[in-house]
């Protein structure tokens, strides 16, 4: 190969090489941040900040949900397998909110462990399929989002 | 073998080439495209839990995927054109920009159209989402530096560095929701396992990919060609193919 075209070949692999440690380093610098909320098992280990914004996510418990009569308040648990909080919210849910499915909210742990959320959003999974087959599947046993 | 690259690389056999082959890109690209969208959005069956609103799924993905794909080929023809100085990389490079930015834009709307009815907000800064943004930051400064500049060949180097950094984005977009937690959801569609979607669906997607795969090509040839008859209208091939009606 040409010197020339050769130098400029090794220069071009150290920009990658640079660009991609730099990139590497910070986000390694930034790992929890980078994250967009606390799991349950977080809060518990007390890892994330109480009575400050934050947003925790994990999937909602069945049979958790509980609506306060002649209001928009609601509260309901959400899990990661291991740990749960409790969550109090006021105003409407996404209309993919569903007992099994993963939610994130928005809000603040209050001294007792508990989540006051400000917006909760609704989290999908990755896995698309039509109604016949979903019901299939529960009848099956294999319900999904459980 | 240097003979065959060298001809491979010249802007007057890529156009006599390119020229035979839009019309099929052309027809397929259309066809395909338009299958695929009739299949996808209106007789797929509807998601069991996200009812119509899952449709999006046959416009976003493609085009989130082609973003990203077309990027790294933007990269890897600046790479070639810086090293080797090929016109025609340095011309397809150019080219993959402008549409690669179409895409990462339609990715970004049809991504806020599906998360406003199924997660119930229009924009949220997680890293799947940020990530792209960058990539259609990324695409915006690459298309910048080569209209900024009052000489072609310095505009090419400096866009084409840019382009090159920027490819440490694209394994960030791929990961990020593996990496960490996101509100947007894993793949569905995934390389070395089975896809988590049923095959009815599947396939009506698989046509809109090659659709939107097939009109990305014809789109970057379209954009080439023109970038060459502006870049060559002095060199003598071009002046007697126009005299002949050749072009």
């Amino acid at each position: 190969m040409h010197p020339i075209r050769k130098k400029r070949l090794l220069l071009l692999i150290m920009v990658v090489l640079g660009s991609s440690l730099i990139a590497g380093l910070t986000l390694f610098a930034l790992r929890q941040n980078m994250n967009l909320f606390f799991t349950p098992t977080q809060v518990q280990e007390n890892i994330a900040p109480t009575n400050q914004s934050i947003r925790v996510g994990g999937l909602v418990v069945d049979n958790s949900l509980s609506r306060t009569p002649d209001s928009l308040q609601i509260s309901f648990v959400i899990t990661d397998k291991v740990h749960q909080i409790q969550i109090f919210y006021e105003g409407i849910l996404p209309d993919l909110f569903k007992e099994g499915q993963g939610i994130v909210a928005k809000g603040y742990l209050n001294d007792n462990n508990q989540f006051i959320a400000t917006e909760v959003l609704a989290k999908h999974d990755e896995n698309y399929m039509p109604p016949e087959v979903a019901s299939a599947l529960e009848e099956a046993g294999h319900p999904m989002g459980k | 073998m240097i003979t065959i690259l060298k001809k491979l690389g010249s802007p007057k056999w890529f156009y006599h080439f390119s020229h035979k082959l839009t019309p099929w890109i052309a027809f397929f690209s259309i066809t395909v495209l338009f299958t695929g969208m009739i299949w996808g959005l209106l007789f797929a069956p509807e998601d069991y839990l996200q009812g119509q609103s899952f449709r999006i799924f046959y416009v976003h993905v493609p085009t989130a995927f082609l973003a990203q794909s077309i990027y790294i080929a933007m990269a890897i023809f600046s790479f070639i054109s810086l090293v080797w100085r090929i016109k025609l990389t340095e011309m397809l490079s150019k080219s993959c920009a402008t549409i690669g930015i179409s895409y990462t834009f339609i990715a970004l709307v049809t991504g806020s159209l599906w998360g406003a009815p199924t997660w119930g907000t229009w924009w949220i800064w997680d890293a799947r989402l940020t990530s792209m943004l960058l990539l259609f930051f990324l695409y915006l400064g690459v298309i910048a530096l080569h209209s900024n500049f009052e000489n072609r060949q310095t505009a090419a180097k400096a866009a084409g560095i840019l382009a090159i950094i920027g490819v440490v984005n694209i394994p960030i977009i791929k990961l990020s929701v593996n990496w960490w937690n996101t509100l947007h959801q894993p793949a569905t569609l995934k390389f070395t396992q089975a896809s988590s979607i049923t095959v009815d669906m599947l396939i009506p997607f698989l046509i809109c990919f090659t659709g939107f795969s097939l009109f990305a090509a014809w789109m970057i040839i379209l954009k080439t060609q023109n970038e060459i008859l502006i870049r060559e209208s002095k060199t003598k091939w071009l002046k007697e193919a126009i005299k002949n009606h050749a072009i």
